[in-house]
């Protein structure tokens, strides 16, 4: 089953762009990365697909339920974290909490208590005096304590050390193994390279690549770094081309034997053919066109 | 039920401030009558000849010599003023404070009907103000029964009823305002408060002007014609009731469809 698809969803802000037609399929189960720059469309997609704003066109279903008709029953099983947990000022963490949970009309007092005690976070605190990132933890036990069947997280480490994202991403894939849909909006590319299994792509309102990360880095494409004088002028399909010292660097995207029988004709010291990383990958979809 | 409870916790602290200084205050007044009651044939005099400015207040129609007189125009003036400008305050941030303060994602994430946060919300605003008028009407009440002067119950609490009356139809008004807000913005709040209030001291001067009667909620609270009818004018108040429900019914409307920033 499909837990999100969009048809030709539009949302336009008066002459302002939003999102353009998107179509989007995420299947049950899945660790999905959606990623893109600022501006792209990401939190726009995020918050049609929660209710918080309405197509202007297109349709969407959630959990096979339609977005607009269905929204309170789609709310019910979503867990959400927003790129800026900001809370009611005054009020303590565990009232927060409680409050949450309450609105869910659910009892998580336990899940509740162990997520708090493995992000380390301090429920007899008021909100105010937390830490950004201290904030962002409380957005996360919002998120995750009534173990929704989706969790839509929208840049949910910015804020966090490295340690909490490391523990948050340890629980993030104890939920996915239990069944849990992940729908990870970042642009930190490292973090959707590590644990993601398929992601979109999104480029000004539009989807411009959607498939499994795997596939995503395993284009043609390679990076090639190279110890040693060689002459590259007549070799085609060079980008990206960095020249230090003796090293000189590239992305490659033609004929691999072409390159071999290149590099055959010098002397060269040392020679690194990888797989590009999703950001050489990522920054190459947006500059072509 | 779970929004009604956690709108009254975070307006706990202003609806303490703002129910003890209306309070403080109409306790001063009543308190200070009795010492002022043997000079007060001057002053009726006195504000007797002052000709539109006394109109303005509807000090030409009412004794000042009789404690219900004096209470009408300064109490009335008090708990008139204060009491519209809390309602506004409350309900014209009610609804947009949750986007001025970016808690609208937190909370229109969860499983809850726009419907219900309207309704919730809106419950909250008439808890409050329930409040607020019932703790002022005993008070008052009280003061003047220690102040050892006999209580004219029956003005006293038609008064009250009519500031009360006037405070719902204000809330409902700039709740209406709230939900098209996306910033929650008191001034226009306390503005339109403001502005009503002045609104009927223009109806009081000129007779030109008496069709403002019926747009400011302030003409059916007007002291003079409520002790010397023994009575609240009903049209008025109809009119006013319909405003209120006019504005609610809008912001279930606008609310319901509106895109959250």
């Amino acid at each position: 089953m499909s837990i999100i698809k969009t048809n030709n969803l539009t949302k336009s802000y008066g002459t302002c762009r939003g999102i353009i037609s998107l179509n989007l399929e995420v299947e049950e189960g899945e660790f999905f990365g959606f990623i893109g720059p600022n501006g792209a469309g990401k939190s726009t997609t995020i918050r049609t697909l929660l209710g918080l704003i309405n197509p202007t066109s297109g349709e969407a279903t959630v959990l096979g339920k339609d977005i607009i008709k269905d929204k309170i029953e789609i709310l019910d099983d979503i867990g959400y974290l927003p790129s800026e947990a900001i809370f009611y000022q005054g009020m303590k963490v565990k009232d927060i909490l409680k409050f949450s949970s309450s609105l869910r009309k659910k009892d998580c007092s336990k899940e509740q208590e162990e997520l708090c005690k493995r992000l380390n976070l301090d429920i007899n605190k008021k909100v105010e005096e937390l830490s950004f990132g201290n904030r962002k933890k409380v957005g996360i036990v919002c998120a995750l304590q009534h173990k929704p069947k989706l969790l839509i997280l929208d840049e949910p480490t910015s804020g966090l050390d490295p340690l909490m994202q490391k523990e948050f991403f340890a629980i993030l894939h104890e939920r996915n193994k239990e069944g849990t849909t992940i729908f990870l909006s970042s642009h930190v590319l490292s973090e959707i390279e590590q644990n993601c299994t398929r992601a979109a792509l999104i480029k000004e309102g539009k989807i411009s690549a959607c498939d499994k990360v795997e596939n995503l880095i395993k284009t043609s494409t390679r990076r090639v770094t190279i110890r040693g004088k060689v002459d590259l002028n007549k070799l085609e399909g060079i980008r990206d081309l960095s020249s230090q010292n003796n090293s000189t660097s590239f992305l490659y995207s033609g004929n691999i034997n072409e390159l071999i029988n290149l590099l055959s004709s010098y002397n060269i010291e040392d020679l690194l053919i990888s797989e590009p990383s999703l950001e050489e990958v990522f920054l190459h979809y947006y500059e072509e066109e | 039920m779970t929004i009604i409870k956690h709108e009254l916790k975070l307006n706990l602290t202003s609806f303490i401030i703002w129910a003890s200084s209306i309070g403080a205050l109409i306790a001063i007044c009543i308190f200070i009558y009795p010492s002022m009651k043997g000079q007060m044939e001057d002053i009726n005099n006195i504000f007797s000849s002052m000709g539109s400015f006394s109109e303005a207040f509807g000090m030409d129609q009412l004794n000042f010599g009789t404690l219900i007189g004096f209470y009408g125009v300064e109490c009335g003036n008090i708990l008139g003023l204060g009491g519209a400008l809390y309602a506004s305050y409350i309900a014209v941030s009610i609804l947009s404070k949750e986007e001025k303060d970016k808690t609208s994602e937190f909370l229109l994430t969860h499983p809850i009907s726009r419907k219900r946060i309207v309704s919730e919300k809106l419950i909250a605003v008439f808890i409050l103000l329930t409040a607020l008028n019932l703790i002022i009407y005993l008070l008052s009440i009280f003061c003047m029964g220690i102040s050892g002067e006999s209580i004219p119950f029956k003005e006293v609490s038609l008064l009250h009823l009519a500031y009360y009356i006037l405070q719902i139809e204000l809330g409902s008004i700039c709740f209406g305002i709230s939900s098209i807000l996306h910033k929650g913005n008191i001034g226009i709040g306390l503005g339109i408060s403001l502005m009503m209030y002045f609104v009927n001291i223009v109806a009081n001067i000129t007779t030109k002007a008496k069709f403002l009667k019926y747009i400011t909620p302030f003409a059916y609270c007007d002291s003079a014609s409520i002790i010397s009818n023994g009575s609240l004018d009903f049209v008025l108040i109809i009119i006013g009731l319909i405003f209120a429900t006019c504005f609610i019914v809008l912001s279930y409307l606008i609310y319901n469809k509106k895109d959250i920033k």
